[in-house]
């Protein structure tokens, strides 16, 4: 799928050298004994490389060619084989949605990466994710944010997101099952909001729940085939902009820049 | 008897060739509408190549192998259907996972066996019954004929998997009927047997071996697994399967395109999905104007603001969304058009209370037509015209390659010439990135008002934006400064994104939905200017307006930008891609292979039609008039689409005109035959003579003529179709027996060659009428299927024994 021999720029490998100091450095705070133990680590490397050789190619997106290494950190502590159902356990670090029951995915790897960038999320952050789903884009937030909120709307997911967040000893992820159209009131304002599909428009409540300077995201399309990322930005003035990212530099005309 | 059983085949398997699309759509995608033919034909092709080598040990047994046949065909279509729901096949999961292609493949051959079993029976009746070959011939087409038909008819009355079980009841009755036709006590228990079997399948399915296991990537599987929803109702059409569901924990809360500025929230509503997706909306309506503020905050209510009391006609009206906009904004009138009649029972019927009796109100008037039907019968005059988000049906690609007459040019131009002078046409899509739909849509009205004789049309046009939906306005009259003023004030209130507009400069057209760069404003400035044909040729997409001749709106394919986007699949090029397009032609590239292997080589090894003796010929006579044959009909099905108001009713009188009428044609050979034997005319020429003729005569002179018709009452329209199809139809019917009549008394060994190359010819063909129509337009398609008969009829006339 990715040509891994592809020639790295030398300011690139540099970087890359970086992520991994950081990564080890965030993998030990994150979750602790699993990841030490568990036998993904080298797939969960693998993953990483994946990821920040797309993200060579997503300027256009994040207006930068590299994920920040908080967030390839935070990727390389979650053991995010454990998020989805055994049957597809050997593809968990494939750079691909998985299906993980309900009709529901979870996300590519590297466009939970490019999500969870865009946020810019601070370490006294409090985030809120709309569909929780697996619960594998709430533990990549835990160890970037003070505090998440993930409200999912299938029971069952709901459940066994916040059983595998529990099991994980993940301490700042609160879950609940419901809807997620009026946001998390009591815990709002929100630094950053993740939805994680779009519905037929932006929930009203979830925009006046969203901190001036905050910042919401979400992906846009069908089921494993992400279109663009949505991203909204409230302004310090409280006036909402949207940015339309292709997750991929593509330029509609050929031989245009 | 035995002809009868014939017939009652041919039915079964065109019922369910039509049935099988429907179930495809329903549990899957739109996209394996193409698959289905060539699946079908596939199974035609197989039988042949089958029945050439077993031709001798059959004959012997001709009743019992045909009734067999027909039995197994009507047990397989069941069959095959509930082994192929168990796969765990996942269309969306193919760039991901190539395992995917490989379920694929197997349900490919899965749903190949009914039609195999099928085509055994006709195949047969060719090979064994050969002093009969027009009489098979004619009862064959005219059965096929009745079941595409009944199958439609089917449809309206009953879900598809009872329509499943009819199709076995038709095999089981075939069967009962070829055994009956033995006239002995064994034929009569066999008949009695089969004619159980029937009932058995009528009353005896279990209903969980064939119930709808819908993809749990739709919308009905996902909201029917949030708590305390429920299916309200259900309504089964071959327009497609409504799913009408109450969600009381959970709203649906559906409104496109809502402005970010929004505060308000619709009110509650009732979901309706069509085939199991695409969800739209019946709103809560209690008579009070303030719960619907919410649609004032969408693109598609732009054209109110520049209208005062309009009168309206809504284009596709669904669940109502658009008519209590135009409630909302004081509509005087307000015309509503929609096309599924089980839409409009759900709004009017079923949920009228809910829906606070919408359709029945004094200034709501609501027709069950097709839009370009209604507005070329309709002789009033509106000050707005909506078309808003039809096809939101199951997203981007799915329907890439299904024709649609609303966006043409010429559709365009038939809109206009309804509006008031100061009327406007509003139109409203999704927006994708990067733009298609909506820089396609300004090219289009672009090109109606130079057709209409406007002078300055970049004074006529407005594109408005939100992050998910754009509209586009096309006025009759230039934009007044005022208009123009009042359009920004609407946009800016809502930080919509002016695209288009009379002095809109570049950093207005980039402001509140920020993209990577204003696409719309520079497409939209590029297809105004002098630069359009470079434009349009640099596009990745395929900008270029549709019409009546090439009316596929909703392909954007091109080749050359295939390799890029299959580069980047992984990270986005998959969503931006036609998967109807390339599923199409990778059912060509498969059918190609497959007709080569499973038909072409055991003919060949098989019998060794000798190639000196002009097998080659024979093979290029049946290959020519069955690409031919297939070619017409599927073109004149789509021109008579636009001129029969409805595309069902289009579809199945044409197609059964077609059959019938071809039936009756080659019936007539013989006898046409005897009545030429002291002339120097063949039949052959004749008859091709007359193809070209009446083809060519058609395809310039039918579109006029269905202008000038379009507001006769459609049962005369019906009429007057088959009248039209009949004569072409009729000549059209004449090639095949002719030439197998001849191939049976000089070569007998050929017959199942040419029968089985006759069947290849058309697995291709169906595939690549389309594949053409969609780029070159459809008259070449006719002028190519014309030149085949031409150059069929040269290689009949050429000796055949050199």
């Amino acid at each position: 799928m990715i040509n891994r021999k592809r020639p790295i720029s030398s300011g690139t490998f540099g970087r890359m050298a970086a992520f991994c100091l950081v990564a080890l450095a965030v993998a030990q705070f994150g979750f602790g004994s699993i990841a030490e133990a568990d036998d993904y680590a080298a797939d969960r490397n693998d993953m990483l490389t994946v990821i920040q050789a797309h993200a060579q190619y997503s300027k256009s997106a994040t207006g930068r060619d590299y994920i920040d290494p908080k967030v390839i950190g935070a990727m390389a502590s979650a053991p995010r084989h454990e998020f989805v159902p055994e049957s597809v356990k050997s593809l968990a670090y494939r750079d691909r949605p998985l299906p993980i029951g309900y009709g529901q995915t979870i996300s590519q790897p590297f466009i939970v990466a490019l999500m969870t960038d865009l946020l810019r999320v601070e370490e006294d952050h409090v985030v809120l994710e709309i569909g929780t789903g697996s619960g594998y884009q709430a533990a990549v937030l835990a160890p970037l944010a003070r505090q998440v909120y993930s409200i999912e709307i299938v029971p069952e997911l709901a459940r066994r997101a916040a059983a595998t967040l529990a099991r994980l000893n993940v301490a700042n992820v609160t879950t609940r099952a419901g809807d997620g159209y009026y946001g998390w009131p009591a815990a709002a304002p929100f630094d950053g909001i993740v939805v994680t599909a779009a519905g037929s428009h932006v929930p009203p409540p979830l925009v006046k729940q969203l901190k001036p300077g905050g910042r919401m995201v979400i992906p846009v399309g069908a089921a494993f085939a992400v279109q663009y990322l949505l991203l909204i930005e409230k302004g310090t003035d409280g006036r909402v902009r949207t940015r339309q990212l292709l997750p991929v530099r593509f330029v509609p005309l050929t031989g245009g820049r | 008897m035995i002809l009868l059983a014939i017939a009652l085949a041919s039915a079964g398997i065109l019922a369910y060739e039509v049935l099988l699309t429907r179930l495809l759509a329903i549990t899957q995608w739109h996209h394996f509408t193409y698959m289905v033919i060539s699946i079908a034909l596939l199974g035609y092709g197989v039988s042949g190549a089958f029945l050439a080598l077993m031709r001798d040990r059959l004959k012997p047994h001709f009743t019992t192998a045909f009734a067999a046949s027909a039995a197994l065909f009507g047990f397989s279509a069941v069959a095959a259907f509930a082994v192929a729901q168990r796969l765990p096949f996942n269309a969306l999961e193919v760039i991901w996972d190539p395992r995917q292609l490989l379920y694929l493949l197997a349900l490919y051959l899965l749903y190949t066996l009914p039609f195999f079993c099928g085509a055994n029976c006709v195949g047969l009746a060719f090979i064994c019954m050969t002093d009969r070959v027009g009489r098979i011939y004619r009862y064959d087409l005219i059965g096929a004929g009745t079941g595409a038909l009944g199958a439609v008819a089917a449809l309206f009355l009953l879900r598809p998997p009872q329509v499943l079980e009819l199709v076995a009841v038709l095999g089981c009755a075939a069967a009962a009927l070829a055994s009956l036709s033995e006239r002995k006590a064994r034929g009569r228990r066999w008949a009695a047997l089969y004619g159980a079997g029937a009932i058995l399948a009528a009353t005896a399915i279990p209903p969980a071996w064939i119930e709808l296991e819908i993809s749990q990537f739709k919308g009905l599987r996902q909201a029917l697994a949030v708590p305390g929803t429920e299916v309200v109702a259900e309504r089964s059409g071959p327009l497609g399967l409504l799913t009408a569901v109450r969600s009381p924990t959970i709203p649906f809360r559906h409104a496109p395109g809502l402005s970010l500025n929004a505060t308000g929230e619709p009110p509650a509503q009732i979901g309706v999905f069509t085939d199991g997706d695409g969800l739209s909306a019946i709103t809560a309506f209690d008579g009070r104007r303030e719960p619907l503020a919410y649609l004032d905050f969408t693109t598609t209510a732009l054209p109110y603001h520049l209208l005062d009391e309009p009168r309206v006609l809504v284009l596709g009206a669904g669940g109502g969304a658009d008519v209590l906009l135009a409630l909302y904004h004081g509509a005087r009138r307000i015309d509503a058009v929609e096309l599924d009649p089980n839409f409009v029972w759900l709004v009017r019927e079923k949920f009228s209370d809910f829906a606070g009796n919408l359709y029945d109100r004094p200034e709501v008037r609501v027709r069950i037509a097709e839009a370009r039907g209604f507005v070329a019968g309709e002789r009033t005059r509106y000050d707005m015209i909506q078309l808003s988000l039809i096809d939101a049906l199951s997203g981007a690609s799915a329907r890439s390659l299904s024709e649609s007459y609303l966006y043409t040019v010429e559709a365009f131009g038939d809109f206009l010439e309804r509006l008031e002078p100061g009327g406007y046409l509003a139109i409203s899509r999704r927006l994708k990135l990067p733009p298609r739909d909506s820089l396609k849509l300004f090219a289009t009205a672009l090109d109606a008002l130079k057709v209409a004789g406007v002078a300055d049309p970049l004074r006529h046009l407005a594109l408005i934006r939100s992050w998910n939906t754009t509209t586009l306005l096309v006025k009759r009259k230039p934009l007044t400064e005022s208009e123009i003023a009042d359009i920004r004030a609407f946009a800016e209130a809502r930080s919509f994104d002016l695209a288009f507009l009379p002095g809109l400069t570049e950093e207005d057209a980039n402001r509140y939905n920020i993209l990577a760069r204003p696409f719309l404003f520079e497409g939209a400035r590029a297809l105004a200017g002098p630069r359009r044909a470079a434009f349009l040729d640099a596009y990745k997409f395929d900008l270029r307006p549709a019409s009546d001749d090439r009316p596929y709106f909703f392909d954007f394919f091109r080749w050359r930008a295939l390799p890029e986007l299959l580069a980047k699949r992984a990270t986005g090029g998959a969503a931006m891609l036609d998967w109807g397009y390339l599923i199409l032609f990778a059912t060509l590239v498969q059918a190609v292979g497959l007709v080569l292997v499973l038909v072409l080589l055991p003919l060949w090894f098989g019998r060794r039609p000798a190639r000196a003796r002009g097998g080659w010929r024979v093979a290029l006579y049946f290959f020519a008039i069955g690409v031919a044959f297939l070619f017409m009909e599927i073109v004149f099905i789509q021109r008579f689409l636009l001129f029969l108001s409805h595309p069902l009713y289009a579809v199945a009188v044409v197609l059964a005109a077609f059959l019938v009428f071809a039936g009756l044609g080659a019936g007539a050979t013989a006898w046409l035959e005897d009545r030429l034997i002291d002339t120097r005319i063949s039949v052959l020429q004749l008859a091709v003579a007359c193809i070209a003729l009446l083809a060519a005569l058609y395809v310039f002179m039918l579109p006029a003529l269905f202008r000038a018709l379009a507001p006769l009452a459609d049962p005369l329209k019906i009429l007057l179709s088959l009248f039209l199809i009949a004569p072409l139809a009729f000549w059209m019917g004449m090639p095949f027996p002719l030439a197998l009549a001849r191939v049976k008394s000089r070569l007998p060994a050929l017959v199942p060659w040419a029968w089985g190359v006759n069947g290849c010819a058309s697995v291709l063909s169906a595939i690549l009428a389309t594949l053409l129509a969609v780029n070159l337009g459809f008259t070449p398609v006719v002028l190519i299927a014309v030149a085949l008969y031409i150059g069929a009829a040269a290689l009949f006339h050429a000796p055949l024994d050199q």
